[in-house]
């Protein structure tokens, strides 16, 4: 496994979010958190990368890192494409993609700029200009890209589709079916659009309220009316 | 004109520390001036204990870097979270320590400093000294350094990150604590060139920063506070405007150029929030 997660809580202030997760994510797969606002989503991902208050255990590749801090978690391979996008507005494009190289050694850095400009010919074209500048659907191409800089293991992502036009997204999702064939960078996805996310995905984890309400394949959750109609409302 | 680019050129260097801290941490550092005096004080007691002139000069730069960095390590980071409110008074309270503490240390009596280019006039009928070119030409040296340092280094680029986005910042693997502490060393470092060039002219004494201060706010906020080229430029233009109206409009004369300063901040705040070259920040959603 390569990130196993039991029995996570975390809280805001004195409000708890989370009240035990168990979840697993196996090498080179892509699994999905769904679930409605306020189920807790966001908060999950940002509590395995250690930016809010949490508690339970969070195995990385065998090893725990509960304990780890934020700056630290990335160097162990683990990249997060945050809500709302990260970007840094004030640099350029291609700054913002130095960045996500910080922690790596600095001569392989231009060669994997340019992987990413391949991947997203856009971002080549605006190489230069300044990242707060760009659409919605290009600052988003820009996080992945960053993300990707990492040369991670494991990618989490949080709805990479939010706020886009239905041609970006689909754009944008055909691409990340290319990172986990071709680049093998297994990812945990938070999304809203559940049909979306289920086609992309292995696994799926249905959260409701801070729990986990349903777990399995995205086959078997797809073909599932009940589910569906009660949870995914599609 | 020419006088005015020699004293600009004392204000380009404090507007230049001066943006350097709002760089690293978005507020104005009140202390800054004290914190530069404080510096030169410390190169004015090397060189008495016989130090050679540059030797004084690096150790200075040296020991400002590492105060500067220990200040924000202990005593900001604590109050990272803190309201504006709290830093202002932070910055009061440093402001009245180092102002206290130089003249505890060294007394308050006027001292003279040496300066390394001598006093001969150049050209100008003495307008412009030796001292004064010296002075201008290290500003630009020190603005080129710092433009090499954010553009082309990876901790430049790291700053620059950590004070943009400090989640992101952190999310690429930066430590956005240690960033905001070089960023203060820096600051340091920069005021004690300041400090040290503006010695000889204005002589060396607990209060010398008080006014330069001032003035080096107004340079910055003229250029722009998010741009260091910018400040430069604002703190000679600052030094031209000061001088001429002082000289040209009969009812300024110098006891009122101090206000010009002021003014040239409020104006500037008004009319152009974001100074001559500051970067207007552009987002989309």
């Amino acid at each position: 496994m390569l990130l196993s997660v039991r029995d996570l809580r975390a809280s805001y202030g004195a409000f708890n979010v989370l009240h035990g997760l168990d979840f697993d994510i196996e090498q080179g797969s892509v699994t999905t958190l769904l679930g409605a606002n306020g189920a807790g989503k966001t908060t999950t991902l940002r509590a395995l990368c250690g930016m809010i208050k949490r508690s339970g255990t969070i195995e990385f590749d065998g090893k725990p890192i509960n304990r780890v801090k934020t700056e630290d978690i990335v160097r162990l391979g683990i990249a997060h494409v945050p809500e709302g996008r990260g970007t840094f507005t004030t640099l350029s494009v291609e700054e913002n993609l130095h960045l996500g190289a910080m922690t790596r050694p600095r001569g392989e850095v231009a060669d994997d700029v340019d992987r990413v400009y391949a991947l997203f010919p856009r971002l080549r074209e605006r190489s230069g200009q300044q990242a707060g500048t760009l659409s919605g659907g290009e600052q988003q191409m820009l996080a992945i890209g960053r993300a990707l800089m990492l040369k991670p293991r494991l990618m989490l992502l949080d709805e990479p589709s939010f706020g886009l036009a239905p041609l970006i997204v689909e754009e944008l999702f055909g691409i990340l079916d290319d990172i986990k064939t071709n680049m093998k960078v297994s990812m945990l996805l938070v999304e809203q659009n559940a049909a979306l996310a289920l086609d992309l995905a292995d696994r799926a984890y249905l959260l409701e309220t801070g729990t986990i309400a349903f777990s399995g394949s995205s086959a078997e959750i797809r073909d599932d009316e009940a589910i569906r109609n009660s949870y995914l409302g599609y | 004109m020419l006088a005015g680019i020699a004293t600009g050129g004392i204000y380009a260097c404090m507007a230049l520390a001066v943006v350097m801290i709002y760089q690293a941490i978005h507020h104005l550092n009140f202390a800054q001036g004290e914190m530069a005096m404080f510096s030169t004080f410390i190169a004015w007691q090397l060189l008495q204990w016989g130090f050679p002139y540059w030797l004084a000069f690096v150790l200075t730069i040296g020991i400002s870097f590492v105060g500067g960095f220990i200040i924000e390590r202990t005593v900001f980071k604590p109050i990272e979270n803190a309201p504006v409110l709290s830093h202002i008074v932070v910055f009061i309270a440093l402001f009245a320590i180092f102002n206290s503490l130089a003249g505890f240390i060294w007394d308050f009596t006027i001292k003279p400093f040496p300066s390394p280019f001598g006093n001969a006039s150049l050209f100008g009928d003495g307008l412009i000294g030796a001292h004064q070119a010296g002075m201008i030409v290290m500003t630009f040296v020190v603005l080129v350094l710092l433009f090499a340092f954010f553009r082309y280094t990876r901790v430049g680029l790291a700053m620059r990150a950590a004070a943009a986005n400090p989640e992101s910042a952190r999310l690429v693997g930066i430590r956005v604590g240690m960033m905001t502490g070089l960023g203060w060393g820096m600051a340091s470092a920069i005021g004690a060139v300041a400090g040290i060039l503006i010695a000889p002219v204005v002589f060396l004494e607990p209060n010398m920063m008080l006014s330069i201060l001032l003035y080096g706010f107004a340079g910055a906020v003229l250029g722009g506070l998010t741009s260091p080229g910018g400040a430069v430029f604002g703190g000679f233009a600052v030094g031209v405007v000061e001088n001429l109206a002082g000289t040209y409009i009969p009812v300024v004369g110098a006891e009122l150029k101090l206000p010009i300063a002021l003014f040239l901040i409020i104006a500037v705040l008004v009319f152009k929030p974001n100074g001559l070259f500051g970067r207007t920040i552009v987002q989309r959603v």
